[in-house]
């Protein structure tokens, strides 16, 4: 069972629909939004409707999944009696062309979600919204917002224009190790890409049985471009991973790394010490079908501290309120529903103890 | 000494073992010539196969050392790796005690279809007159230009019935998720000449990012990310039903590794249970096709921190599903002696070294 006031390290909200960005929005996107029509702009990596993007219970009467304050509340804060749950908005302000769009979109998202969300519920925190597009744009918008410490990740999605790790991404880790904010890196594409190397699937479940795939590149690259070199301090959640891919990715990795390490000489240290150090997962999906097999790829990851317990609402991957993967030892659950969190987010330290 | 060679576990090969992933090569690409029609080796000497990559010659991401190869494993009397019979006979099938060892040669596919089944069929002669006859320890693959079918499964049907050639070779990146339907005629003729359907790993396909969010910048991320080709296209052979409509199909993952397959297979479980509506054609649990319709072999063997860890993944997969492979000559040859880090039983290491290839491909 969850200890009471656990953290929840992942739960969702949306715009519903553009009409809700505008108030936070300068006259002149206002109208430009107005005149051409702009709206929707929900990301293809979740589609609303489908059924793994909200459980049938939590699917509000009118609307999209997660725009209904009450039902969260009733729900996840005091349904799994929290003591605080970090939001994240999954929204195509990260994923549009224009990179002043980006920046305009996001901004609005940050203000709206400060205003819709933080302030209607003292047990809620927010990731900021960041236009990876414009890396410049990203920065600037982490310092517009960090003084807000209600804010207390930075979130970006898996697989963008160029691979996470790339320099070009840089003044964003940058910008997140000035604050303390850890980057947030949610399962999901901008679609800059095919969502798999051999094209793309005639389904949303492949797509979607695809996110390992991106967050496990998006991790590769940012250990073999070095940011960990360049930016010390920085952690990275992987948010709605799966988790369980970890352990052979880990494998993989470290042959790779034994064999070809010679390319990518600042690469030091073993993927397997470098995710342990800097990397932490939100436990909910966790891809695996019982308890034996759970408490197996725990004991292939072999580190109490990396997980991050969250319901990962609405999506639907369990009901009632088993919100963890069945089996946990209990030792562990304390420590990714309490001690976990608070390790990662300095934040969240800083405000709830 | 190294983490790498301590390691004090060497196991004795016994008698007559199986490599699932040896690639010849060719000294030069003459040696085609006698297959190869007049007017498709002028079209390669003056164009050049056209695949999707920015060189003409070279690779995308430079490898780890010439030819990708082991530096030993240059023959004698010169040529490149894997390019001489007498040579890979001393060093890989004599020394490993090898009873029968499948090819799987490797070419970039050509974006001209028309060429890549001419070179398809040719590679396919070569492969019996020049390795097959000579050594009759070797299988050969029949390789086809998968997209285009109807050429495809002319092949197929060609080599049907001809027991030099143990299964059909596609690469893990195609233009399209091989489950898609333009691919269904290769695995409905697969199943007419009752041959197992290979998917050998290359770097190089429809040219799609090796991932969904853009171009690695090093072969150390691109060559690891590979093993992400063979999870996209269990996932659509599964999802897209092709294997509830080809019940006899049968396919082997070469080179991929396998320590994510049980990870995938949940997964895919997952996910079909809340969204099978969407895939109608995928009536069971993905996990149970899995389990029934695809074998893998070892190489390149992921490297648990804890080595009995990797008894659990097995474990999960099935004994009877798993195949070794050295991938001679390149550079992360599997050494059949090492290449376990766990030590096998008698049973398991007869099944995994010889029985479960011998009754895939019929060899006696």
């Amino acid at each position: 069972m969850l200890p009471n006031g656990a953290i929840d390290c992942d739960v969702h909200v949306a715009v519903p629909a553009m009409a809700a960005l505008l108030p936070y929005m300068s006259q002149a996107w206002r109208e430009m939004i107005v005149t051409r029509g702009t709206d929707g702009l929900d990301l293809a990596s979740y589609p609303v409707g489908a059924p793994i993007a909200c459980r049938p219970d939590w699917r509000p009467a009118n609307g999209k999944p997660g725009t209904d304050l009450a039902i969260l509340q009733r729900e996840v804060l005091d349904g799994f009696g929290l003591r605080a749950a970090i939001v994240n908005c999954l929204h195509g302000g990260q994923a549009v062309h224009s990179e002043d769009l980006a920046r305009a979109l996001c901004q609005a998202v940050n203000d709206w979600l400060v205003a819709e969300w933080l302030d209607k519920d003292a047990r809620l925190r927010a990731s900021i919204v960041v236009p990876a597009q414009n890396p410049g744009y990203a920065a600037d918008e982490i310092d517009r917002c960090a003084h807000d410490h209600r804010f207390v990740q930075v979130q970006l999605l898996a697989s963008n224009e160029i691979t996470l790790g790339r320099k070009y991404y840089w003044p964003i880790y940058e910008a997140a190790a000035r604050h303390g904010l850890p980057i947030g890196i949610h399962g999901g594409s901008a679609y800059r890409h095919a969502p798999t190397s051999v094209g793309w699937p005639s389904h949303y479940a492949q797509d979607y049985v695809s996110h390992t795939m991106g967050l496990e590149s998006a991790l590769l690259s940012l250990m073999a471009e070095g940011v960990f070199n360049h930016v010390p301090d920085l952690r990275v959640v992987l948010i709605e991973s799966g988790v369980s891919w970890l352990p052979g990715f880990l494998w993989r990795a470290i042959k790779s790394w034994r064999g070809l390490r010679g390319e990518t000489p600042w690469f030091t240290k073993s993927p397997a010490d470098l995710v342990r150090q800097h990397v932490r997962l939100t436990s909910q999906p966790f891809d695996a079908p019982g308890a034996e097999e759970v408490r197996k790829i725990l004991t292939h990851i072999d580190c109490d501290e990396m997980l991050l317990f969250s319901s990962d609402f609405p999506h639907w991957h369990f009901d009632g309120i088993d919100a963890l993967p069945p089996g946990t030892p209990y030792a562990l659950v304390h420590k990714m529903a309490l001690d976990n969190p608070l390790a990662t987010y300095p934040r969240l330290k800083e405000t709830l103890s | 000494m190294s983490e790498i060679l301590d390691r004090a576990r060497d196991q004795p090969v016994r008698a007559g073992i199986v490599d699932c992933d040896i690639h010849p090569t060719m000294r030069s690409k003459k040696e085609l010539d006698p297959w190869l029609p007049e007017r498709w080796r002028e079209h390669l000497a003056e164009y050049g196969a056209q695949v999707r990559i920015p060189f003409t010659s070279g690779t995308q991401y430079p490898k780890s050392a010439p030819a990708t190869a082991r530096r030993d494993a240059w023959p004698p009397s010169g040529g490149p790796p894997g390019s001489d019979l007498a040579f890979m006979r001393e060093q890989l099938l004599d020394a490993n005690d090898i009873a029968w060892g499948v090819l799987a040669p490797l070419s970039a596919a050509a974006r001209n279809t028309d060429l890549g089944a001419a070179y398809c069929n040719a590679v396919n002669e070569w492969q019996i007159e020049n390795w097959v006859k000579p050594e009759p320890r070797l299988r050969a693959c029949v390789t086809v230009a998968q997209d285009d079918a109807a050429l495809a499964v002319a092949e197929i049907e060609h080599r049907a019935g001809d027991p030099n050639f143990v299964q059909i070779l596609l690469p893990s990146k195609t233009t399209e998720p091989l489950g898609r339907k333009r691919y269904w005629p290769i695995f409905a003729g697969a199943c007419a000449a009752k041959l197992p359907v290979a998917v050998h790993v290359n770097s190089v396909g429809g040219g799609y990012a090796s991932t969904a969010g853009g171009w690695p910048s090093f072969y150390l991320q691109d060559h690891h990310l590979n093993v992400h080709s063979f999870q996209a296209q269990i996932a659509s052979l599964v999802l897209e039903g092709v294997f509830e409509h080809h019940p006899g199909l049968k396919m082997v993952m070469i080179e991929g590794g396998f320590a994510w397959l049980p990870m995938l297979a949940w997964r895919l479980d997952k996910a079909w249970e809340r969204m099978r509506d969407e895939v109608p054609e995928c009536r069971r649990p993905p996990s149970e096709y899995i389990r029934e319709h695809l074998w893998f072999t070892t190489q390149p063997m992921e490297e648990p921190e804890q080595p009995e860890h990797l008894r659990d993944t097995i474990d999960w997969i099935g004994w009877d599903k798993i195949m070794f492979a050295t991938d001679y000559p390149h550079w992360d040859y599997d050494d059949p002696r090492t290449a376990f880090p766990i030590r096998l039983s008698n049973a398991e290491h007869s099944t995994v070294f010889r029985d479960n290839a011998c009754g895939l491909y019929g060899l006696a």
